[in-house]
């Protein structure tokens, strides 16, 4: 096939691509339009109903429950299937920490640089704490709150070194609190069919609007999928680390 | 509000065309954090607060650091192979 064959294929191919891209953005809806009737529904009942200021967490967290449930194993799943993928192999060998120890933080990193990292990991712990308690009241949730309590773990890879985070977060630790946060979950949808008669029902006390303390389950929900999103987040960041620059071939 | 809406999406589409031209893998990761960040910024303004939450985290955070250690270790795989001429993957 000659250049000009190929030019003449692109020219047919791109004509066509670009009719079917106008046809349809001729038919879609204008900017803004929005035809949603389930979600203004739920934005007109959810305090009533929930005593939730946040409808995004009420429906995560306790309409479609079970969706979240299925999105927290799709995370826990594809998280275990890369520690199996990454492990070490039997080629590999880790070399001992004692005799690399300058090549386990990045080089060139300032005094100045790694002081102002390790002083942002306390804030990021609290803001971690605080998105995951507070999803039933403001934006966040389980998941942001998990992935910026996972973001200080890798700030202390990047301001103090990779050995100093693994002493922080042992693998064992990791494991444990990503499997506990997704039983938990599971297990707050098998209280509501103990103490509800259904899968996912909220059996709390739906408490004052607007207060920490509210919205029954969903605070619950919430920490048990922070704590399983941060585990998992670390898990795959140590595993990659642990490739990058403790696992070596023979 | 209209006008930054606007100049967001302005601002998406080169970025997104600056990811793609951009051949360097390293320089690539960081310009896939930017655009991220841009992203999470037009979620915020068209009043998505929870998505531009996990936006900025997922694509400022954990992707770019995914691909710079993977690229930290074929580059360090690379250096192991430079040292061992003769040796190969194994001995």
């Amino acid at each position: 096939m000659n250049g000009r064959v190929r030019l003449g294929l692109f020219c047919v191919g791109a004509a066509g691509l670009a009719a079917l891209l106008a046809w349809g953005l001729a038919g879609l809806p204008s900017f803004g339009a929005f035809n949603g009737a389930y979600a203004l529904l739920i934005d007109r009942v959810v305090v009533a109903q929930r005593h939730t200021t946040d409808a995004v967490t009420a429906v995560n967290f306790d309409y479609r429950a079970l969706d979240t449930l299925g999105e927290e194993f799709i995370l826990f799943t594809s998280v275990v299937g890369l520690a199996v993928l990454l492990r070490e192999q039997r080629s590999e060998h880790e070399r001992p920490p004692e005799q690399t120890s300058e090549e386990h933080r990045f080089q060139g990193t300032s005094y100045v640089l790694r002081a102002l990292t390790l002083l942002l990991v306390g804030p990021l712990v609290v803001l971690a704490l605080y998105v995951d308690s507070h999803g039933a009241l403001t934006p966040g949730g389980g998941f942001q709150g998990g992935i910026v309590g996972a973001a200080a773990l890798l700030l202390v890879f990047l301001g103090g070194g990779y050995l100093t985070m693994r002493r922080l977060s042992p693998h064992s630790l990791v494991e444990l609190a990503e499997a506990s946060g997704a039983a938990g979950y599971g297990l707050i949808g098998l209280g509501g069919i103990v103490f509800a008669g259904v899968f996912f029902k909220n059996f709390l006390g739906f408490g004052t609007p607007g207060e920490l303390l509210s919205a029954g389950t969903i605070p619950l929900s919430s920490m048990a999928v922070g704590l399983e999103v941060t585990g998992a987040f670390v898990l795959l960041w140590s595993e990659f680390l642990d490739q990058a620059l403790i696992v070596r071939h023979q | 509000m209209k006008e930054l809406q606007a100049g967001l999406f302005v601002l998406l589409a080169v970025g997104a065309t600056a990811v793609v031209l951009m051949r360097d893998p390293l320089r690539q990761a960081l310009l896939v954090g930017i655009y991220g960040l841009l992203l999470a910024l037009l979620f915020f303004v068209l009043q998505a607060p929870d998505v531009a939450l996990s936006q900025i985290v997922v694509c400022t955070v954990a992707v770019p650091v995914m691909i710079l250690l993977t690229l930290a270790k074929i580059r360090g795989h690379a250096d192991d192979e430079r040292k061992t001429p003769s040796g190969g993957d194994r001995e």
